[in-house]
C-alpha cells in the first residue's frame, strides 16, 4: 500500500510546479519557463501513468483482500471514494490528454487550461483520499445498524470533516510539495555540478530552493498541530511515537533515542531530556502525561515501528530545514550557483521527501493498530474470508510485478533526470494550429 | 418507495457506467489484443497514437464502476471480489502491464519489444477476466450470510471460458474497426481486413452464449422463452441481425465510421440482453439490488454527486475526443 502512496506525492506537488511553469512562461514569454515545463512533463507521464495504475490495483484491493472491512465501511467510505472518482479522477484523466499531446490542437491558452484542471484533479483527490483516511483514524458522524455496518448519521459534515482531517490535509499537501521540490533540487543541482552557467539548472534550482526555504519550516510547524490533534484523540499513537511506556505525573521527557520493547513495556538504552515532552506536546513542562502502560497492552501498535519511523521523519523534516536555511544565506551572499558543497548536498537530499512520506505514513498507519477503523473495527476482523494461502499469493504477485514494472519505471526516471532539459524542447508553438488531420501528433517534441 | 426509485437510479448509473467502460475502453484494450498482427513501426505507432490520448480516461470509467459498486452495493462488491478473486488479480496485473507500456514502450526504444508484447499480452489477459467475471456473475455465485461461500476456482467452467472468449472478440472487433477510422492506408486496409473475420468470430461467440445461457437457470428460460415475454425480448435478436446486416454493408462499402458504430451498437444489444436475464438479481441466483443496496442516505448523498459531475464529465471527456478528431499520424509525442 505504502508503494502506491509515493506516486501521488510526487504527481501532486509535480502537476502544481508543472502550473507554475506554464504560468509564469505565458505570463513572462521567457523560454526557459517552457523548455522546463516540456523536461518535467514528460516525467510526469510517466509518474501518473504508474500512479494511474497501482491506484487502479488499490481500488479493487479493498474488495478482495478487505471485503468484511468493505462491507461493513462500505456505506461510509464507498461514497467518498466514489466522489473522488467523479470530482477528481476523471478531471485529471479527461484534461490529461490535452496536456500531454494537445498544445499544438489546443494553442497555450487552453493548454494551460488543461494543465490547470489536471493539478486541481490531483488536490481534489488528495482532499478526499485524505478524508476517508482521516475517518478511519478518527472515526466521527456514524451510527452502527442491525447488520454491524457503519452508516452515515443525520449529516455528512461531521464524517468529512472528521477531526483529524484538516491537520492531515495540509501536512500532506505540503509534504508532497516539499518531496517534488526536493527531486526538482536535486536534478537542478546534478546539473549545476556539471556546468554551474546552465541556465535552466540555475531556474530549476534557484525555484526549488526558495520552495525548500519557505515550506520546510512551514511543515515543521503543521506536523506539530498534527501531533497535537493525535494526542487528543488517538493518545496511545503518540506515546507510542514519544516512547512513553511509563506515565510522567511530572512532565514527561523527551526521549531522543533507545530501543523501545513491547514486550518489556520499556525503551532499553535511553538517552531523554526531562520535561521537553511535557513542553513540546503540551506547552508546559510541569503538565502530567499518560504512559502506555495506562491502557491495554493488546491495543498497543508495535511501537519499536512508530516510534522509530517518527525520528526517521523529523530528522528528515529538520534537515530539509537546514538545507533551506543554508540555500537562502548563499542566496543572499549571491553564491547560490557557485557553491559545490550545497549542490552535493541537495542531490542527496533529492530522495529525502519520499522517505519522509514513506515514514510519516508509516507511523500515522501502523500507530493506528490493532484496529482499521479507530475504536471501532479490529485489523484482524477486517480481512477477506478467503485462505490465508490466497492473499499470500496474490500480494506476493503484486510485490514482484510492482518490483519490476516500478523498478524499470524509477530507472527510466532517473535516465529522463540525468538528461539535460535543453532548448530543443522547445519550438514555439506560436501558432495554434486546428488542421486535425494534417498535423501528426508529435505536440510536444521529438525528443 | 422512495428507496426504491433510489436503488433503480444507481442501477442505471452503474449500468451506464459499466457500458461507458466497455465500449471504451474495449476499443483500447481491442487494439492491444490485435497489436502483435500490426507491423512493426508504422501500423503499431499509429494505432497507440489513436489511444494515447484517451485510453486513461477510458480506464477511469472502471474505478466508476469498482467505487460505484462498492458505494452503491457494498453487498454485491464484497461477494463478487472474493468469489472471482483470481480472475480479478489476473485482469490488474494485465492492466498494470498495458497500462505503463503506453509510456515505456516510448522511453526505451532498445526495449520496445517487450512492451509490445506486455501490451499485448496485458490487454488480452483483462479483457479475457472481465468476460469470465461475467460469466461467472451470470452462472450464478453461491452465497451464505453476508458472504461468498464458494471455493476459489468455482468460476472456472465451459461456460466462462465461453464468455471470456466471446469479450476477448468483441474487444478486438472494437479495436479493429476504431483504427478503420482513425487511420489511412495499409494500417486501415489492415484493419478493414481483421474487422471481417473478428466480425463473424464474434457472432459466432454471441451465438453460443446466447444459447447456453438459458440454460444456466430456469429463471433465464422463462424470461426468454415464455409468452408473452418472448414478444418483447425476440426484438432483441432482431436488431442484433440488422445490426451485422448494415456493419457487413458498410465494412464492404468502405465506410470509416459505420462499422465502428454496428459494433457500439452491438455491444448495446448485448447490454440490454443481459440485462433482460438478470434483472433485479445482481448476484445470481440470490442476492438482489435491494438485498445489496447500501441505506438511502448514502445513496442520497451520492446522488447529489453525480447529478452535479456527471454532466461535466461527458462534456469534458467529448471535447477531449473532439480535440484529437481525425485522423492520427504515426510520429511518437515526445
Amino acid at each position: 500500500m505504502s508503494f502506491h502512496f509515493i506516486f501521488p506525492a510526487f504527481s501532486i506537488g509535480l502537476a502544481s510546479y508543472l502550473m507554475v511553469l506554464e504560468g509564469l512562461w505565458l505570463t513572462t514569454r521567457d523560454a526557459v519557463y517552457l523548455d522546463l515545463f516540456r523536461y518535467w512533463l514528460k516525467i510526469f507521464a510517466v509518474v501518473f501513468g504508474m500512479g494511474v495504475v497501482s491506484g487502479i490495483v488499490m481500488s479493487y484491493q479493498f474488495g478482495t483482500n478487505w471485503s468484511v472491512f468493505s462491507d461493513k465501511a462500505g456505506p461510509i467510505i464507498g461514497p467518498m471514494m466514489a466522489y473522488e472518482v467523479l470530482t477528481a479522477f476523471f478531471l485529471e484523466a479527461g484534461f490529461l490528454g490535452v496536456m500531454l499531446f494537445g498544445m499544438r490542437k489546443v494553442g497555450p491558452k487552453l493548454h494551460f487550461v488543461a494543465t490547470l484542471m489536471v493539478a486541481l484533479g490531483t488536490l481534489v483527490s488528495a482532499t478526499w483520499i485524505i478524508s476517508v483516511n482521516s475517518w478511519m483514524q478518527t472515526p466521527a458522524g456514524f451510527l452502527v445498524n442491525a447488520r454491524g455496518q457503519f452508516v452515515p448519521g443525520d449529516s455528512w459534515w461531521p464524517i468529512l470533516f472528521n477531526p483529524s482531517f484538516p491537520y492531515r490535509l495540509v501536512h500532506t499537501v505540503i509534504g508532497s510539495y516539499l518531496t517534488t521540490a526536493l527531486v526538482v533540487g536535486g536534478v537542478g543541482a546534478w546539473h549545476l555540478l556539471k556546468s554551474s552557467a546552465n541556465p535552466h539548472a540555475r531556474r530549476m534550482f534557484s525555484m526549488s530552493m526558495w520552495m525548500v526555504t519557505l515550506v520546510a519550516p512551514l511543515q515543521i510547524l503543521a506536523g506539530d498541530t498534527q501531533g497535537l490533534n493525535t494526542l487528543e484523540h488517538q493518545p496511545i499513537k503518540v506515546l507510542a511515537m514519544e516512547g512513553d511506556f511509563e506515565p510522567s505525573p511530572q512532565g514527561a521527557p523527551l526521549v531522543l533515542f533507545g530501543l523501545p520493547s513491547n514486550e518489556d513495556a520499556t525503551v532499553h538504552y535511553r538517552i531523554a531530556i526531562p520535561k521537553l515532552g511535557s513542553l513540546i506536546l503540551e506547552h508546559d513542562p510541569d503538565k502530567p502525561l499518560a504512559g502506555l502502560t495506562d491502557y491495554p497492552r493488546d491495543r498497543w501498535p508495535a511501537v519499536p515501528v512508530v516510534f522509530w519511523s517518527f525520528r526517521i521523519m523529523v530528522a528528515l523534516g529538520l534537515a530539509m530545514a537546514s538545507l533551506g536555511a543554508w540555500s537562502l544565506v548563499l542566496r543572499l551572499r549571491s553564491r547560490l550557483y557557485e557553491s559545490p558543497w550545497l549542490h552535493r548536498a541537495a542531490v542527496l537530499m533529492g530522495p529525502a521527501g519520499f522517505l519522509a512520506v514513506i515514514a510519516g505514513w508509516v507511523t500515522t498507519e501502523v500507530g493506528r493498530q490493532p484496529y482499521t477503523v479507530y475504536g471501532q473495527l479490529l485489523t484482524a476482523d477486517s480481512l477477506s474470508p478467503l485462505a490465508a494461502p490466497a492473499v499470500a499469493t496474490s500480494l506476493g504477485v503484486f510485490a514482484a510485478v510492482y518490483f519490476l514494472v516500478f523498478g524499470v519505471g524509477a530507472s527510466y526516471l532517473l535516465r529522463m533526470m540525468a538528461a539535460l532539459p535543453s532548448a530543443q524542447e522547445s519550438e514555439l508553438p506560436h501558432i495554434p494550429q486546428h488542421a486535425a488531420g494534417t498535423t501528426p501528433a508529435a505536440a510536444i517534441s521529438d525528443g | 418507495m422512495v428507496d426504491t426509485d433510489l436503488t433503480l437510479i444507481w442501477l442505471g448509473i452503474l449500468g451506464f457506467a459499466t457500458l461507458a467502460y466497455v465500449v471504451m475502453d474495449g476499443f483500447d484494450l481491442g487494439i492491444g489484443i490485435i497489436f502483435p498482427s500490426l507491423e512493426v513501426g508504422s501500423e503499431r505507432d499509429q494505432a497507440m497514437n489513436a489511444i494515447a490520448p484517451v485510453w486513461d480516461g477510458n480506464e477511469t470509467w472502471l474505478i466508476l464502476g469498482g467505487g460505484g459498486l462498492l458505494a452503491a452495493f457494498p453487498l454485491a462488491y464484497a461477494i463478487i471480489l472474493p468469489a472471482t478473486y483470481p480472475l480479478m488479480i489476473a485482469m490488474l496485473l494485465g492492466l498494470v502491464f498495458r497500462g505503463v507500456a503506453f509510456e515505456f514502450r516510448w522511453r526505451d526504444p532498445d526495449h520496445r519489444a517487450y512492451w509490445d508484447v506486455a501490451f499485448a499480452l496485458g490487454s488480452l489477459v483483462a479483457a479475457a477476466s472481465q468476460g469470465m467475471i461475467l460469466g461467472a456473475i451470470l452462472q450464478g455465485i453461491k452465497v451464505a450470510g453476508n458472504g461468498y461461500a464458494g471455493g476459489w476456482l468455482d468460476w472456472l467452467s465451459p461456460f466462462t471460458v465461453l464468455t471470456g472468449t466471446a469479450v476477448v472478440l468483441g474487444y478486438a472487433l472494437l479495436g479493429s474497426t476504431w483504427l478503420i477510422w482513425k487511420t489511412t492506408g495499409s494500417g486501415q486496409d489492415h484493419a478493414r481486413r481483421l474487422a471481417l473475420s473478428l466480425g463473424l468470430a464474434t457472432l459466432a461467440a454471441m451465438a453460443l452464449v446466447s444459447i447456453a445461457t438459458p440454460f444456466l437457470h430456469t429463471e433465464y428460460w422463462r424470461r426468454w422463452f415464455t409468452m408473452p415475454d418472448v414478444l418483447f425480448t425476440a426484438q432483441v435478436p432482431l436488431l442484433v441481425l440488422i445490426t451485422i446486416g448494415v456493419f457487413a454493408w458498410s465494412l464492404r462499402r468502405g465506410g470509416e465510421r459505420l462499422p465502428f458504430l454496428m459494433t457500439l451498437a452491438l455491444f448495446l444489444l448485448n447490454f440490454i440482453g443481459l440485462g433482460i436475464s438478470m434483472f433485479p438479481f445482481l448476484v445470481p441466483p440470490d442476492v438482489t439490488i435491494w438485498d445489496a443496496a447500501a441505506p438511502a442516505s448514502s445513496m442520497r448523498f451520492m446522488l447529489v454527486g453525480v447529478g452535479l459531475t456527471l454532466p461535466l464529465i461527458i462534456a469534458y471527456t467529448a471535447w477531449a475526443y473532439w480535440v484529437f478528431r481525425g485522423k492520427v499520424g504515426t510520429h511518437g509525442y515526445h
